[in-house]
């Protein structure tokens, strides 16, 4: 599934974002490229400010972008604005790190899920068959939609918005840390969600993530970014067990494990390859 | 999954819907608003209400007294004075109305659009805002008033003009917050246009305070138009209470009472929609329930609930110990339990993890130790021993004096617990000149000291430097450099490395360990992350939902967890978790054999 049919669906090509901020200028993404098939989780893994996120926001169109291009199902939306990513919308979706400032607080939970919809200008008896099937599929109870946001724990919050990127079946979901503000049962649960939901619906992620854990278990194939560059790319089982790049090393091996013993032991090497 | 189910139908419904019942328990709000209602209703069925004419002159009722027949008497030209307060109330009403939807309809689309787009916009819009705010206002007025020929709707709308700056000024700030929250940008991916995103989001956002604004904007308003009555600005024949206190003022010293019904009538509306206006502001701005602020009276009794968790040492001989602690939180509901009776200590030199999920009040039982619970905590225990020394019972201002000196802490955000006007410097030298009594020069010798100590390779760069100039992880290490500066014997660690790069966390951690050996301290650590308790700790207390759910050496309590949530919590770390490629494996076999 991940090759061939067609080529990959998403194909991003020596993308160059700046920030400018008054007169200096942030070269945030430095020459990256990388590409995801259909049905496929890919992992973008690295620090704060490594451009990860960034990423995410120029394949959203969130960023604006200094070079290169993003093609996304054969068609160039490296620039696309307006209408042109307005249609976007149907295809690529987002669901953000903050499960408490990604929903309109002053919205019900059936307004914030049928938004999508109604934007589009889908009828409103279709949109709540849509959010009412959508809610199921996220395991939240049918009564949550007249209910309001501040009613729900972070790890429901985190349902409801997967639930909206959903709404409108798209083919790419940008997951930008979408478990890291999450309680570690309530993370492996939500993990176990977005599994699921790729394999009863094709859909591909781009998971951006810091925890080397957490896209072990759900990305097919990871890159590895620091500072503006992918420094390493593989599949998941090579890049979690077997890393070459010296960062990648380091950041495998600061991430503490949960056994006291091989805890000791990891540390030793890691206290080694920081001297070193 | 536990965690993760829905709300039982029990749980308390917050916010939104409670905001009409929240304000009907305020009596200040409810009587303000009975008698803006009251006005409101004397406006409308003036017709009904009016026992006179407001404008038929009875000469012998000239500046009559009250009476069975006119209760507020007659005024100097003989009419009588209540069924003139009542249809002048009709005026002030309909005055405001059109100043404040002057206002509203000038200052809200323009304010939210600034704010939201930005940039030009903004910078036009603003200028134009505070063009109009240094005009004189009213000068304007009596201009407007001599050339329309005194059109008292024209002159509430140029009324509304004035008003409008201060809506301007609340929307863009509004929308200016609101434009960063990621829910605009999940807006805009879901496809909205800028126009369906200002409607749906935007204006939701600033309803809030507008109401709030315009209960002021009202009363405001209100009083101009008293004034420009007064001086005698408007129809004559409409009955107004600004008119009418003219006319009470002209005879002041020989009958009081005909200024004294309408200045009361315009006071008490002025009051009422000020009061309705700062009970909504309270109730809708995140503060403290005054009753909870100084509440530290009520403590949570020892209840029926037997204490959990078990120290595993001698008072003489630990650094910490901490007997039957309760934590409430005083609340709109009544109090809320936090922390129901929990038992740790900690021995010299021992490394103690307090580990749970959110909610456990694991962060909730260590401030208690410091004295530094939020607003609205109390806290009791049985005791609670810092180095061998009682000190639950001593007065507060005991207890901090042990903060910098006994117990160092760590907070959780590095960069909110640095004070971002001060420098680094500064913010080292003072504690240890005022808490240790140090002279400057030796103060900053110290300073610089740790901070070499701790890792900072350029003590005097850091030194001179604000806050927002360091990283976040330079930041922790500055305020480990000021937990350890006093020589504590005990530091505690409140989630000391969540906000950090996992990079960053382990250099924090290998930065702990040491500096615990090298000075010989307990350390308590609280964190979410088994990763970092196997990493740093010797012994561990698990908490869960305010209980200690079991304590234990670390080496046991990961081979062999007494506890079914133990063991959940530790599976939940993903270090050794099957990975995706094997997920996969497991689920085509899984089709396969379903197939077959």
């Amino acid at each position: 599934m991940k090759d061939g049919d067609g080529g990959p669906l998403l194909e991003v090509n020596d993308l160059v974002v700046d920030y400018r901020r008054g007169q200096t200028t942030f070269r945030a993404l430095k020459g990256v490229s990388m590409t995801i098939g259909p049905g496929e989780c890919v992992g973008l893994v690295g620090e704060s400010g490594s451009g990860k996120s960034t990423l995410g926001k120029a394949i959203l169109g969130l960023a604006a972008v200094t070079s290169g291009t993003i093609g996304f199902a054969g068609q160039d939306i490296t620039r696309a604005r307006g209408a042109a990513r307005r249609r976007l919308a149907a295809d690529i979706q987002v669901v953000f790190q903050d499960p408490y400032g990604s929903l309109d607080p002053t919205m019900t939970i059936g307004q914030i899920l049928a938004e999508p919809l109604t934007a589009s200008g889908a009828p409103r008896e279709e949109a709540r068959a849509a959010v009412a099937e959508m809610l199921e599929h996220v395991r939240l109870p049918s009564d949550a939609v007249t209910r309001y946001p501040s009613e729900f724990s972070g790890g429901q919050r985190q349902r409801i918005a997967i639930a909206r990127a959903l709404v409108r079946r798209p083919r790419l979901i940008v997951c930008d840390e979408p478990v890291s503000a999450l309680d570690l049962t309530t993370q492996s649960a939500v993990i176990d969600l977005f599994i699921d939901i790729q394999r009863e619906t094709g859909v591909s992620y781009l998971f951006v993530s810091h925890d080397l854990g957490v896209v072990r278990r759900i990305c097919h194939r990871i890159s590895v970014m620091y500072q503006g560059e992918i420094v390493e790319s593989g599949d998941n089982e090579r890049i979690t067990r077997d890393p070459e790049h010296p960062y990648t090393r380091r950041l495998l091996l600061a991430s503490p494990v949960a056994d006291p013993v091989r805890q000791a032991e990891r540390r030793r090497t890691w206290l080694g390859l920081r001297v070193g | 999954m536990t965690t993760d189910t829905f709300p039982a139908s029990g749980r308390p419904v917050r916010a939104r819907r409670g905001l009409w019942s929240r304000y009907l328990r305020r009596p200040v709000g409810v009587v303000a608003l009975a008698v803006f209602l009251l006005v409101v209703a004397a406006a409308l069925l003036a017709p009904l209400l009016a026992p006179h004419d407001p404008n038929f002159v009875d000469y012998t009722l000239t500046k009559a007294p009250p009476g069975p027949d006119h209760l507020m008497g007659g005024d100097s030209a003989g009419r009588d004075i209540y069924s003139r307060l009542l249809y002048g109330a009709r005026t002030t009403l309909y005055g405001a109305a059109v100043a404040c939807l002057t206002g509203i309809l000038l200052g809200v689309p323009t304010g939210v659009a600034a704010g939201y787009f930005g940039g030009r916009t903004d910078r036009i819009c603003s200028s134009i805002s505070d063009g109009v705010q240094s005009v004189p206002g009213m000068i304007v007025l009596l201009i407007v008033a001599a050339g329309t020929g005194s059109n008292f709707t024209v002159l509430m709308i140029t009324i509304g003009v004035f008003m409008a700056p201060g809506y301007y000024r609340i929307s863009r700030s509004r929308a200016l917050a609101v434009r960063r929250e990621p829910y605009i940008d999940a807006a805009r991916v879901a496809g909205l246009t800028n126009v369906q995103i200002l409607r749906a989001h935007m204006l939701r956002a600033v309803r809030a305070p507008i109401v709030i604004q315009s209960a002021l904007t009202g009363g405001i308003a209100m009083g101009m138009q008293a004034g420009l009555q007064f001086l005698g600005i408007g129809s004559a024949s409409t009955p107004s209470w600004g008119a009418m206190m003219n006319d009470g003022y002209r005879n002041m010293q020989t009958h009081p009472l005909i200024l004294l019904w309408p200045s009361a009538a315009l006071g008490i509306t002025i009051a009422a929609l000020a009061f309705m206006g700062s009970v909504l502001a309270d109730l809708l701005s995140v503060r403290a329930e005054p009753g909870t602020r100084a509440g530290r009276g009520s403590a949570p009794a020892a209840g029926d609930e037997a204490p959990t968790g078990e120290p595993a040492h001698p008072v003489e001989g630990s650094a910490l110990r901490i007997e039957n602690l309760r934590v409430a939180f005083g609340g709109p509901d009544g109090d809320k339990r936090v922390v129901h009776g929990v038992c740790l200590d900690a021995a010299p030199r021992e490394v103690l993890g307090i580990v749970g999920e959110s909610g456990s009040g694991k962060s909730q039982t260590v401030l208690s130790v410091l004295d530094l619970l939020p607003a609205g905590g109390r806290a009791t225990a049985d005791g609670i021993w810092v180095g061998g020394r009682e000190i639950g019972a001593l007065p507060r201002g005991r207890r901090h004096a042990l903060l910098g000196t006994e117990i160092g802490y760590v907070p959780q955000e590095p960069m909110t617990n640095l004070d971002p006007c001060y420098t680094i410097g500064h913010q080292l030298v003072e504690p240890l000149r005022v808490v240790h009594r140090l002279p400057k020069a030796e103060a900053r010798g110290r300073a610089r000291e740790i901070l070499l100590r701790v890792g900072i390779t350029d003590p005097d760069r850091v030194m001179a430097s604000y806050p927002h100039q360091l990283s976040g992880g330079m930041a922790q290490r500055v305020l480990i450099a000021g937990a350890v500066a006093g020589r504590p014997s005990l530091l505690i660690a409140d989630e000391p490395t969540t906000a950090l790069d996992v990079t960053v966390q382990a250099e924090v951690l290998e930065l702990l360990r040491e500096l615990q050996e090298e000075y010989g301290m307990a350390l308590v650590i609280v964190t979410h992350n088994f990763g970092v308790v196997a990493d740093i700790c010797d012994r561990v207390v698990v908490m869960k939902d305010g209980r200690v759910v079991e304590t234990g050496p670390v080496g046991r309590i990961f081979a062999d967890p007494g506890d079914p949530y133990t063991a959940e919590l530790i599976r939940a770390s993903l270090d050794d978790t099957e990975s995706r490629i094997d997920l996969d494996a497991a689920h085509d076999q899984a089709g396969q054999a379903v197939e077959a």
